[in-house]
């Protein structure tokens, strides 16, 4: 087996402007820190030779070294901004690595959205042929494989209708339709399975076997840990943009779940409004008592710009195969205030031991102003150690007991 | 054996960019079919547009120019005299303004998807050729109508039409790559075209310029190509201005070059920019 891709000390800087919300530079701010820059030469000579105020570094990876061989399939997991997409990116060639290399051997076709390039004033059939080329095939190739793509993304009743006309599902369906028919050594995918309905998810998890049996190479991002269990055989973690844990994926996954430190979440989570915007969302583990079923606790830091009425905060937590077992829901009314805490407990839960995600949709009235999954982590597994009635038994099977339920006892003694 | 092994690293070497170019060939012609069918869908009036703009614009400028400002028009009719210098300023302000803004309407593309991204604001000159040779119809028809003959200089139209393309081009890559970064340019794009059309002798010929300042009239690079398409058009004793002919070609080939190689340079990091 030879190695399809070879990555020696990756790294990915970016330079971050602090400013007051300049989301593009403008000509004129350039020319006037030119001129700053100048006269604080002639002014200052040697002495500031750092960045101009207001740029910081960050290192979207850092020291990357992987080698993939032909025919693997590997998942990249990390949050939000650890460097997976990045790293997809700087393997796409769409961006150029800082320092580093890759080598790679094989085609590369990468597909780290679903439908870009698609054009929604031409039909389904036009843009079989745009989006074909966009991902690198050949026209006698898309042709070749036309009937392939319609027949999976089943849209042929709508091949002549202009995009913009198809649900989003269908929509959907046809740009992955079309990437998964692509005959290229290695394929990049950056979290683009998780569409559609379960009948096409099906379908394009068959389509994904086959053509991981074909000996092609996979790489694949994925929040969905149900997912990357079933599809890939190995994966990455990347933390902050370092390669953290590499190995086994079942492996892996379990090292990301039990990363104590995701289990609160500060910083960029940003609303879509300009009432109410959320400080910090925290597990509370402390709160959290010893014993099966006892009330969860997550904690909001909230602070509102004026009264906010109807806020609906909805919980949803996820177990490690990317199935959602719980869900809760409040609405509550927030006072002005910097620095609101809402805490939600979870009663009667009847989560079994493991890990968890959570997710979190917060609403005002009927408009969602927050969105989303695997938002932070936390750990279940602990649960039974101090059960006042835990057993040996209990203690060797402590992870393979599922919900630990209650059993309510009459004894009917007879007798004599 | 398909196996050919990538490296990707900071910097590119620029020799491999026409090699990849050719590879994108059949991008680059889907994008151009693309942009050209989807500019009138959903529009009444659809391909006539590429027609109606043309004429009403000549038509305008006749009135304008012609009869009320009366220009000379040194015994050509007015609407001929116009139009030739209609299309190659047309082919070089659609150009221009489309492809300038090409790379930020096809962000999500740039940001997802390699490519040599040098297709995008070419697409553009793509479809204004196709506008172009439209036009170019008109204006036998127009010629025909007014029984006004060419002359064996209007076999050099290509080659002028090249330089038009390559001038126009390299604007539009200098200013495509700047828009990305700075978003100015997307302002300023508009003034350059209207103003260029006042400066640049589509409504009058240059001939109106007095004779100390043609030469530096002809820094504006447009003025030689729309005086070359005139000269060839027109043919009979319009004359051209060689001095500043030859001024405006190396100016616009200049800025060709400077246009690629800023385009190139820049082009890394298009999408982190973007």
């Amino acid at each position: 087996m030879s190695t399809a891709i070879q990555i020696e000390g990756l790294g990915k800087r970016y330079l971050i402007r602090h400013q007051k919300q300049d989301r593009y530079l403008s000509l004129r701010d350039e020319i006037m820190r030119t001129m700053h820059r100048a006269v604080d030469k002639l002014v200052h000579r040697e002495e500031e030779r750092q960045r101009p105020s207001g740029i910081e570094e960050f290192w979207a990876l850092k020291d990357i070294n992987l080698t993939i061989e032909q025919g693997e399939r590997v998942g990249i997991i990390g949050r939000n901004g650890a460097g997976k997409s990045t790293l997809l990116k700087v393997l796409s060639r769409i961006t150029e690595p800082t320092e580093g290399q890759v080598r790679i051997r094989g085609r590369v076709a990468s597909l780290l959205e679903v439908g870009t390039g698609f054009h929604p004033e031409l039909t389904g059939r036009e843009n079989i042929f745009l989006n074909g080329a966009i991902l690198g095939m050949k026209r006698e190739e898309i042709r070749r494989r036309f009937d392939a793509i319609v027949d999976l993304a089943e849209v042929e009743k709508f091949l002549d209708t202009p995009v913009k006309r198809f649900s989003s599902g269908m929509y959907v369906r046809l740009a992955f339709a079309i990437a998964a028919n692509l005959d290229s050594e290695i394929l990049i995918l950056d979290e683009v399975l998780a569409v559609g309905d379960q009948h096409f998810q099906n379908k394009c998890q068959g389509k994904m076997d086959e053509v991981g049996k074909k000996g092609r190479t996979i790489i694949f991002v994925s929040h969905n840990m149900g997912l990357i269990q079933k599809m890939t055989d190995r994966s990455i973690l990347l933390v902050n943009g370092e390669l953290t844990e590499s190995g086994n994926t079942a492996d892996v996954v379990a090292a990301y779940f039990s990363d104590r430190k995701s289990s609160s979440q500060s910083g960029d989570i940003k609303t879509r409004s300009d009432r109410l915007f959320i400080n910090n969302i925290t597990f509370c583990h402390d709160k959290l008592a010893a014993g099966f079923n006892r009330p969860l606790h997550f904690s909001f830091g909230i602070s509102c710009k004026t009264v906010v009425d109807q806020v609906t905060v909805v919980l949803g937590i996820w177990n490690t195969l990317g199935s959602r077992l719980v869900t809760t829901r409040c609405t509550v009314m927030l006072p002005q205030g910097e620095a609101n805490i809402l805490d939600i407990a979870l009663n009667n839960h009847h989560l079994p031991p493991g890990n968890y995600s959570l997710s979190v949709d917060i609403a005002i009235a009927a408009e969602t102003i927050f969105s989303s999954e695997h938002l932070l982590f936390f750990d279940l597994s602990d649960l039974y150690v101090t059960e006042r009635d835990l057993i040996p038994f209990l203690k060797h099977h402590r992870d393979k007991l599922g919900a630990f339920v209650p059993a309510d006892i009459t004894i009917n003694a007879a007798v004599p | 054996m398909p196996d050919r092994e990538l490296l990707i690293r900071r910097g590119k070497p620029i020799q491999g960019v026409i090699r990849e170019l050719w590879e994108f060939r059949e991008l680059f012609l889907l994008l151009a079919w693309r942009d050209v069918l989807v500019r009138y869908k959903q529009t009444i009036l659809g391909i006539s547009w590429s027609v109606l703009r043309p004429v009403l614009t000549m038509a305008i400028f006749v009135v304008i120019f012609g009869k009320i400002a009366k220009l000379p028009d040194g015994g050509v009719p007015y609407p001929i005299l116009v139009f030739a210098a209609m299309l190659p300023w047309q082919f070089f302000s659609n150009t221009v303004s489309e492809s300038s803004n090409t790379l930020i309407s096809n962000a999500a593309m740039v940001s997802k998807i390699y490519f040599p991204r040098i297709i995008l604001p070419t697409t553009s000159m793509v479809v204004s050729l196709v506008d172009f040779l439209i036009a170019f119809v008109l204006l036998l028809m127009l010629m025909a109508w007014y029984g006004f003959y060419p002359t064996w200089k209007f076999a050099l139209l290509p080659l002028l039409l090249i330089l038009a393309a390559v001038t126009s081009m390299g604007i539009g890559f200098l200013i495509s790559a700047l828009n990305v970064k700075y978003r100015d340019f997307r302002h300023i794009v508009p003034f350059i075209v209207q103003l260029g059309l006042y400066v640049s002798p589509v409504g009058f010929s240059s001939a109106v310029i007095p004779e100390q300042w043609r030469l530096l009239y002809s820094i504006n690079p447009m003025v030689g190509v729309i005086d070359g398409f005139r000269w060839a058009i027109l043919g009979g004793d319009t004359s051209i201005y060689w001095p500043g002919f030859a001024l405006s070609v190396g100016l616009g080939l200049t800025l060709f070059a400077i246009g690629v190689r800023y385009f190139l340079n820049t082009e890394r990091s298009f999408a982190d920019v973007i």
